[in-house]
């Protein structure tokens, strides 16, 4: 938060806080109101039968005034609840923020949790039953699906795609590690148990299994939320992230697996192979379907280019229609959600516009925070609704098992998979891949699930997830933040991607297959360069629309690059001096080759030939002429790319030449015309006059506005008539119909 | 002929000693090794530019002059000598080979700065054909050109703007203030290692082929 005009700074949040605390209030009263309000009523009355009884109402009672005002709460009732939550959570949101130093200290996610404990509290303090909200229908298809589209949309390929190894084998491998070793000791420690023993030795081991399959999954929501806001560089982010989404494969097949088995009661070798196959049908069949849907998208998407305004609707709906068909097949959903996003992102990017990849980003973001809010709410007014059995050991023993099982199973794994890794993980990365591994309302869900006839200790699991949920939450995503401070983790880097170094990632890409071609060996750089190829050659023609599908990667990035730049600098008012990290006085003519001797005050203009001179003279004059008459009859349609629908354009258009006057890396004929003549090796000089020809016809009004001595018109001049000839093309593509601009987020290539 | 134990033997003859002290050089991969050089050169004792342009799969590589040129270019054998062969022996090859090793995980940050500045002189090389110890505007835009050269048809002037813009970022980053007059003449060597700093080379020029831990060889001393 900007702690700059301190006290008008200081007062307005407090009285925003105070602002949100009445509306918290006044909307929280509402609530109760409504809810006690609508639990009198008959929860029987249909909608029509609500109409008709205050029809008959009305009709019986005719000596009555006829009702002005009338309350009828039944039939919106439902709606208005959900926007009441959706309400409160977002004012949750916007309160934490304007309470000075408390998001620094706590993570948000322990605060909507003790919110959500006291909105249960306090409509257990009415009298009232709590609404039973975690319904996990309403989880998994409505809440659950934005976060993760959010994420697998705006997944960082290149790093998940070189960590994939790892990543793998932490969320399969360490998933089925960390169920077995709690659900087996648990089973043990349930047996040979204490005075509660009686409850617990009922406790099978199929369903100790089973427990153990739901209390070990890393939580994607969790994690989200809480290394959100601590920073830590990409590799671990990447890890334990991208573990927490793939574990959910693992996490379905052991969940159907143990609650099929505990039903039937046996367990046979058959059906224990049966259950590895599943593993793969499941993991394998999810990705198939969304990578199906997501080429189905980027078709699609191919042919919006009229219909710009629903572009968005597309990526959302084939993606949620991904997950809705993997969760037809019991396949895992959220592997289809992921795979959906990540193989349309390229493609769709490419051939969306710019306003559409925008609200998609926006709208992304939005559902997966209202989402994740409404999440954490509702699991504290779920504790709240409870219903719990606290059972002491059960709960203590789990609690210290998981912990230990997640400890045990990183370091085990980063031994066995460091000698495949070039940059191996040290001991620091290793604790805070243990320590990130948070559980989360995933796991309630799942719990929620089971059916109370097959499993008598069901409320004893859900205690237990509850406070293995709030044990990672609040102690550990509190206090991950300051233990990666104390251990000095690497953080983010917050370096943009400079155009150096893209151009030298795509080198060294090319050098390192070149050299494994050599060295005969067919290494991951020739297979990446392989689908590179097949990807440009074949995919990209079928899903991208025109041009675009043409253009190289490094091209894509530039262009994006400048579309940034120029947004920039409009947006920051259009100052000649473009804010750039690095202050510098640098400009193109200091990188130019020029002659090393200058003469100082005039630039000079050294043997220039006669009719040379004649030519340019000829051209100045025509342009002053030109221009004198541009100024008098403005239209529109001289312009150079007609889209333009306000005049904030040719505002930018100007903006952008007198920027470019100054530093304009976009361009190279900044050339001057005494240079390129004066030093005959320069290829400039030969064409120089065609493109001043060509400038010529370039008919552009700013230039009016360049008039200055005369020997200074011929730079600004120059660079002006020469940038118009190539920048209208430029401009046309970028600002008419401009693709998505490069945002913090990764670039646009498949493969990159 | 030799055999490739007689190479085991005389290596540490060939290689400096100073920067090779950190590369695990094993049998197993000598001999993977000179067994490709033998293919590539067809049983001959030296390969030379032809050989390495004979390979099919380096056809979709849009910089494989620049790879090949690479090999025999002498900077690149450590001698302080300039200029380039016009075939190179298998000792030679190996010395090129050995610019891709990773470097091992036990190294000390001095080490891998010595690793991460032989590899960053390697590409130096590459782009710095003239030898001039800086990388000029021209050098740097035919690197670009070559870069998008089997893209289809790329017009030269977005690729030249491309290069200048990364010129103009080099010289932003380690030269900020230069009056409008100052020319900046090219990248040096330590611009170069400025700007692809946030670049791990030791870890990324590296191929995986080459890593495997068997025995060491230290500082010229065959110890296995």
């Amino acid at each position: 938060m900007p702690s700059g005009t301190v006290s008008h700074g200081a007062s307005g949040r407090l009285r925003g806080l105070f602002l949100v605390m009445v509306l918290v209030f006044l909307e929280g009263s509402v609530f109760t109101v409504a809810v006690a309000s609508s639990d009198q009523h008959s929860p029987t009355t249909a909608h029509s039968g609500g109409h008709k009884a205050t029809d008959h109402g009305s009709h019986n009672n005719t000596g009555k005034a006829f009702p002005v005002l009338d309350l009828n709460y039944e039939n919106v009732r439902v709606p208005f609840e959900i926007s009441l939550w959706v309400l409160l959570a977002s004012l949750m949101k916007l309160g934490f923020h304007l309470v000075p130093h408390l998001s620094n200290i706590v993570p948000e996610s322990c605060l909507l949790i003790v919110v959500g404990l006291l909105v249960g509290g306090i409509i257990r303090g009415t009298g009232e039953t709590v609404p039973p909200v975690m319904d996990s229908k309403l989880f998994f298809y409505i809440l659950l699906p934005p976060i993760i589209l959010d994420a697998g949309y705006f997944l960082p390929i290149r790093p998940f795609m070189e960590n994939l190894g790892t990543i793998l084998i932490f969320a399969v491998v360490g998933t089925l590690w960390n169920a077995f070793f709690v659900g087996g000791l648990l089973y043990g420690v349930c047996q040979i148990g204490t005075e509660t023993s009686s409850i617990l030795s009922r406790i099978g081991l199929l369903q100790c299994l089973l427990f153990g399959s739901i209390i070990s999954a890393v939580d994607p929501v969790a994690v989200l939320a809480v290394f959100e806001e601590i920073h830590i560089n990409e590799l671990l982010h990447i890890l334990v992230f991208g573990e927490s989404l793939l574990n959910d494969a693992v996490t379905v097949v052991l969940y159907h697996l143990f609650e099929e088995f505990s039903g039937i009661g046996s367990v046979t070798l058959l059906k224990g192979f049966l259950g590895v196959i599943s593993f793969f049908v499941v993991a394998l069949g999810g990705v198939l379907v969304g990578v199906l849907y997501g080429i189905l998208a980027a078709f699609t998407s191919r042919f919006t280019s009229h219909t710009r305004v629903i572009e968005p609707l597309f990526v959302f709906l084939y993606s949620y229609m991904a997950y809705l068909s993997a969760e037809i097949f019991h396949l895992s959903g959220i592997m289809a959600l992921i795979a959906c996003g990540a193989v349309m992102r390229p493609y769709v990017e490419a051939n969306i516009s710019h306003k559409s990849h925008t609200t998609i980003k926006y709208f992304l973001k939005m559902w997966s925070s209202v989402s994740e809010t409404l999440i954490f709410i509702f699991l504290g007014v779920a504790t709240v609704a409870g219903p719990h059995d606290w059972n002491w050991t059960f709960v203590t023993v789990t609690v210290i098992l998981c912990l230990v099982a997640r400890v045990i199973g990183v370091v085990g794994l980063t031994f066995i998979i460091n000698k495949f890794r070039i940059v191996k993980l040290t001991t620091k990365d290793q604790f805070i891949i243990a320590y990130g591994g948070l559980r989360g309302a995933i796991a309630f869900s799942l719990g929620f699930l089971l059916k109370k006839e097959h499993f008598p200790e069901r409320e004893i699991f859900l205690t237990a997830i509850i406070t293995v949920i709030f044990f990672t939450v609040f102690v550990q995503g509190m206090t991950i933040k300051p233990l990666v401070e104390l251990l000095a983790v690497k953080k983010k880097q917050e370096a943009k991607r400079s155009i150096n170094e893209e151009i030298h990632t795509q080198f060294l890409d090319h050098l390192l297959t070149g050299i494994e071609d050599i060295c005969g060996h067919y290494g991951h750089h020739h297979w990446k360069d392989k689908l590179n190829r097949f990807n440009k050659k074949y995919v990209k023609k079928c899903l991208i629309a025109g041009e675009r599908s043409k253009e190289p990667q490094l091209i894509a990035f530039y262009h994006k690059m400048e579309m940034k730049q120029a947004i920039q600098l409009v947006e920051s008012g259009g100052g000649i001096k473009m804010p750039s990290a690095v202050p510098s006085t640098v400009s193109m003519q200091n990188i130019q080759p020029r002659p090393p001797t200058k003469p100082a005050p005039e630039r000079a203009i050294p043997q220039l030939s006669k009719n040379k001179e004649e030519e340019i003279r000829k051209i100045l004059r025509t342009n002053l002429q030109r221009t004198r008459q541009r100024l008098r009859s403005y239209n529109r349609h001289t312009l150079v790319a007609d889209p333009y629908e306000d005049g904030l354009s040719d505002l930018f258009l100007k903006k952008q030449k007198m920027f470019q006057i100054e530093k304009k890396p976009a361009s190279n004929k900044v050339p001057m015309i005494q240079v390129d003549l004066a030093s005959p090796q320069s290829p400039d000089s030969v064409n120089l006059l065609d493109e001043f020809g060509q400038a010529n016809q370039q008919e552009e009004e700013e230039q009016g506005l360049m008039m200055k001595p005369p020997s200074r018109p011929r730079e600004a001049k120059k660079p002006s008539e020469e940038d118009e000839a190539k920048d209208p093309q430029k401009l046309m593509r970028c600002l008419s119909d401009p693709g998505p601009s490069a945002d913090e987020d990764e670039d646009g290539a498949f493969l990159p | 002929m030799y055999n490739y134990r007689y190479y085991c033997k005389n290596l540490h003859k060939y290689i400096h000693i100073v920067d090779v002290c950190f590369f695990t050089v094993s049998q197993e991969q000598i001999k993977n090794l000179y067994q490709r050089f033998q293919q590539l050169s067809g049983n001959h004792e030296k390969i030379s530019r032809d050989d390495l342009e004979r390979i099919p799969a380096l056809n979709n590589n849009p910089i494989r002059k620049q790879i090949i040129t690479a090999f025999f270019d002498k900077r690149n054998q450590h001698q302080n000598d300039v200029g380039s062969l016009d075939e190179i022996g298998f000792e030679q090859f190996l010395m090129v080979m050995s610019h891709f090793r990773p470097v091992n995980s036990t190294a000390t940050e001095e080490e891998k700065a010595i690793v991460r500045k032989q590899k960053l002189r390697f590409l130096f090389n590459m782009h710095d054909t003239d030898n001039d110890g800086i990388i000029t505007l021209d050098e740097y835009r035919t690197v670009v050109e070559e870069l998008l050269s089997q893209s289809g048809a790329i017009e030269t002037e977005v690729a030249r703007s491309i290069a200048d813009a990364a010129m103009l970022e080099v010289a932003s980053t380690n030269v900020p203030h230069m009056a409008p007059d100052d020319f900046y003449e090219g990248i040096t060597f330590e611009h170069f290692e400025q700007i692809l700093k946030g670049i791990e080379m030791e870890s990324r020029m590296s191929i995986r082929f080459l890593d495997m831990n068997t025995a060491t060889m230290r500082c010229g001393k065959l110890s296995s």
